[in-house]
């Protein structure tokens, strides 16, 4: 018998490749007869293309092939596609304007790819792409949401009038209004969410072949869902047939949504590949992915949350101008929307909510999902409002916020979403205890003996994972079913192999859903392997994002699981002479109830694949399942994180003291593999509210912050260690009551960290990122106002 | 212009023709196909392509191939002993959950290497230091800092 191996620290098993480079990332892997690809991309922000003159770069060394928009469009190549429909306030659908895989006539932000090189170096690639001559008209651009639907703004696309892509709401207005006129007090907030890079370290890259023989594709790329990957690819841009082309995530070095989406370069090395006979290889220098990696946030909004005199909510209005970029991409619409507004409601009772939100297109790199996509919006709103009410009103933040939590379940909010568990109080708990909050003021009067200032804030968050029952998303416009798939293999000596259509990407899937496995078979960990990242091993899948992989991926697992030890126990009825109903299985060993009869996991494996005494006519050979699982709800972890900062009064520089952070995830499987999930949501949260924007000039719409120099992802020394902790309400309608844990870091930490920093400031209005002049600044008009 | 190098890595000897222009890390990932040793930018920025040369850790996007004529060079790929066993400082990073998709990892255990000869004892934030030139973008650097504690740890003790 085995120790239970879920809720076991245990050392990863894909570690050892890492950490001997024998990883096999996209620009590791190079075809015979492999070329190399560059794009040449636009360097005005909005312009019309007049003419791109290929030759001077054909006859340059090594070059094979210079394909332009024009190519593409003779080829019949398609647009990308966007896979989610908003309807407008109006009940039109969201204007989708076409998005060439090469610029067709236009380009319409920096970095808008119009042509690719193909050599049979990366280098003559390079030198070669320089030789392409674009000959571009600039047109006057615009990049910032708000000014992009003023009057005689440029217009981006000519079926978008007014730049603007849909206007959305949610909620009962007039309800929302009337609760703000009998308030006792209404706290009101302009919020910045600042645009941000995701900047996985790994830069995309894909690598397409052809092969005449076969008549079929492979793709290797670097990507979080390959199966959405070649469905959108080949069903909607190339128009091939699915079962021609295949589709390998291998290793990938980090994702945070940034490689959801179908991009453009994924398609063009995939088609050019055809046309040239060889495998063509693009792999992004950094200054590119900056330029062409779809962005995150980007958000302008008025909240205002309505009270009454003893500090219970109201209701809450929210009015977003959400920047889309010059272009959908994959997922992009229902961001700000779906994944944002229906999140409002936060851990509280607040029982009327509106929001409206204004999506736009401006001359700016795409915005999508980001790790959180929505949620932390969603959370800077509520958490920085419910501060601000508290520090107006004189109550104890914390006090405030129990004041209003939801502590009855399940729990329908006004926007949408239905909570099935939870227990807020409990994470505020410990939060405060781990934080030791008690010992504050303290350390508030240490700070001042040093000159400097202290603050704390608070952020309890919720959010909504495992998305989502494909009927719901169906209803709210998404163009996909959102299950999951798994397949457990049993081999014939009882070792097994599971295929996942969930994709790891540093989350730590082969050991997190071996556990589950092992643990549910009874079984060694080393005998399970878990497979994902390929269309030609795995049956199907929708990939990983919004902390879905163990709440959906692990379910469908398990829904698999259940289908051998199903069949196993008919197998284990036949060989022991025993009713199928009396066969129970206790981790390894299929045994009759009450006798002591019993046969072992790997004998019932091995008489299913060597049926020599089997029942035939019940019972197919093998031991080999399929599941497919649609969730019945969304999860929701939450949970409450408290920080405490010092700064430096004269130089603005902002010192994170302490961070406390307990989550409610759900049951969890590997506690080390989750506390290091909320370390690295941790500092991308501290990360958008301390250090990083993403900013473009405002006349000429190029990217200022274009490289690791000017757009500071935190380094170690900007970040503190942290204290985390967990607290269990088991999700009630999945089997392992799990509830997903990636993003919740990258969630909670900017309304936290921005609500300690206002706090030590005494400031109501400071926008992210706190960087020292921002800071220092804020200061000096405080002490001049 | 084609120019032959030679030079050793992990061990053994090699040589490449490349172009006067060809970086060391260009070498070491398509020549000689170790492609542990990872680009993460352009601009010396994030340490991913952080190897050693004569002992020293060095980022190799920063030097063309030209410049370790004659060098001895070590990647990630020669640190583990020859029977597979880990190094104490990678099997640090591997007890101590110090890497997430593993991307950055090559660079952070090389430049870990080096640190740890001169630190068998480091504090916390003397690590947090040592990695000024290393980018992470999913561990938020917590249980790598752990790691790198633990491992010259283990390094000094011998292990």
């Amino acid at each position: 018998m085995n120790a239970p191996l879920i809720g076991a620290r245990i050392a990863r098993k894909e570690d050892y490749r890492f950490l001997t480079g024998a990883g096999q990332y996209t620009d590791d892997v190079t075809l015979p007869r492999q070329t190399h690809a560059v794009f040449v991309r636009s360097p005005h922000a909005h312009a019309k293309i007049k003419s791109i003159r290929k030759d001077a770069a054909l006859k340059a060394p090594g070059v094979l092939a210079v394909y332009t928009g024009e190519d593409l469009a003779a080829a019949k190549v398609g647009g990308l596609p966007c896979g989610w429909l908003i309807t407008d306030v109006n009940g039109q659908p969201m204007k989708e304007p076409p998005h060439p895989c090469l610029a067709q006539g236009k380009a319409r932000y920096v970095g808008d790819h119009v042509a690719i090189v193909v050599a049979e170096t990366a280098e003559q690639a390079r030198d070669a792409a320089d030789l392409v001559q674009v000959d571009y008209e600039p047109l006057p651009a615009v990049v910032d949401a708000s000014k992009a639907r003023a009057k005689g703004a440029p217009q981006l696309h000519d079926n978008a009038p007014d730049n603007t892509c849909y206007v959305w709401a949610l909620g009962d207005k007039a309800a929302v209004d009337g609760a703000f006129a009998k308030a006792a007090h209404v706290t009101r907030l302009e919020l910045i969410n600042n645009r941000l890079v995701p900047n996985a370290i790994e830069p995309r890259a894909a690598n397409g072949s052809y092969s005449r023989a076969e008549d079929s594709y492979t793709l290797y790329v670097a990507n979080q869902n390959p199966h959405v990957e070649r469905l959108l690819m080949t069903a909607f841009v190339l128009g091939l047939p699915e079962h021609k082309v295949r589709v390998v995530a291998g290793d990938v070095g980090g994702g945070f949504g940034s490689k959801i989406y179908l991009y453009a370069e994924d398609v063009v090395v995939t088609w050019a590949s055809r046309q040239l006979g060889r495998p063509v290889k693009w792999t992004a220098e950094r200054s590119e992915s900056y330029v062409s990696d779809a962005h995150g946030r980007d958000h302008h909004t008025i909240a205002e949350l309505a009270l009454d005199k003893d500090g219970k909510f109201l209701a809450m209005r929210v009015q977003t101008t959400a920047n889309m970029g010059a272009y959908l991409s994959t997922f992009a619409s229902c961001i700000p929307t779906i994944l944002y507004a229906t999140l409002l409601a936060g851990q509280y009772t607040t029982p009327l909510i509106h929001c409206e939100v204004t999506a736009v297109f401006t001359n700016t790199a795409p915005v999508d999902a980001y790790r959180g996509a929505g949620r932390p919006e969603a959370t800077y709103v509520v958490e920085r409002l419910v501060e601000t009410a508290a520090r107006e009103m004189k109550i104890d933040p914390a006090d405030l916020r129990r004041r209003n939590f939801i502590t009855t379940f399940p729990y329908q909010t006004p926007v949408a979403l239905c909570y099935d568990t939870g227990n807020y109080n409990a994470t505020m708990d410990a939060a405060q205890k781990l934080a030791d909050v008690a010992g504050y003021a303290a350390r508030k009067k240490d700070s001042e003996a040093k000159g400097k200032l202290r603050g704390i804030g608070y952020a309890a968050y919720i959010e909504a994972c495992g998305i989502a029952p494909s009927a719901v998303a169906g209803s709210l416009g998404a163009r996909a079913g959102l299950f999951e798939a798994g397949e457990i293999r049993v081999h014939p000596t009882g070792s097994v192999t599971v295929f996942t259509g969930s994709h790891s990407h540093g989350q730590g899937h082969e050991t997190t859903f071996a556990q589950v496995v092992a643990d549910r078979l009874g079984m060694p960990i080393e005998n399970v392997d878990i497979v994902h990242g390929d269309t030609s091993k795995v049956l199907f899948g929708m990939g990983t994002y919004g902390s879905r992989s163990i709440a959906v991926g692990g379910t469908a697992i398990v829904k698999a699981l259940d289908k051998i030890i199903a069949k196993g126990k008919k197998i284990a009825a036949h060989l022991m002479e025993a009713a199928e109903s009396d066969v129970e299985y206790d981790r390894g060993e299929f045994k009759v109830a009450g006798t002591d009869k019993k046969k072992m996991f790997g004998e019932v494996a091995f008489a299913a694949y060597v049926p020599h005494n089997y029942p035939h006519d019940k019972l197919e050979p093998g031991l080999n399942e399929n599941a497919f699982y649609d969730p019945a709800n969304f999860t929701f972890p939450a949970g409450t994180y408290i920080c405490e900062v010092e700064v430096d009064r004269d130089t603005g520089q902002v010192r994170i003291d302490r961070w406390a952070a307990v989550d409610d995830f759900g049951k969890i499987i590997n506690p080390m593999i989750v506390e290091g999930q909320v370390h690295g949501g941790l500092v991308q949260g501290i990360g958008q509210a301390l250090t990083e924007c993403c900013r473009y000039d405002d006349e000429s719409g190029q990217l200022v912050t274009g490289s690791f120099m000017d757009y500071c992802i935190p380094r170690a020394d900007d970040v503190p260690s942290f204290k985390v902790d967990t607290r269990e309400t088991p999700c009630t309608h999945n089997p392992l009551g799990v509830k997903g844990c990636g993003e919740a870091g990258a969630i909670g930490a900017p309304a936290a960290l921005m609500n300690a920093i206002t706090d030590a400031l005494g400031v109501k209005d400071l926008a992210m990122p706190a960087t020292a002049q921002t800071v220092w600044r804020a200061m000096q008009n405080r002490k001049a106002a | 212009m084609a120019v032959k190098v030679s030079m050793k890595v992990n061990g053994k000897p090699v040589s490449a023709e490349v172009e006067e222009r060809t970086l060391l890390v260009t070498l070491i990932r398509e020549n000689l196909r170790l492609t542990g040793t990872h680009v993460g930018c352009d601009t010396a920025q994030c340490g991913a392509c952080t190897v050693h040369m004569n002992g020293k850790a060095i980022k190799s996007c920063s030097i063309v191939a030209m410049q370790a004529e004659g060098a001895d060079i070590l990647t990630i790929e020669g640190v583990a002993k020859a029977d597979g066993t880990l190094h104490p400082m990678q099997a640090a990073f591997k007890e101590n959950h110090g890497l997430q998709c593993g991307f950055c990892t090559p660079g952070m255990v090389m430049n870990a290497l080096e640190f740890a000869k001169g630190h068998p004892n480091p504090t916390e934030q003397e690590v947090r230091e040592s990695l000024e030139g290393n980018l992470c973008r999913c561990t938020g650097y917590h249980n790598i800092v752990k790691s790198i504690v633990a491992g010259a740890k283990a390094m000094a003790g011998g292990r």
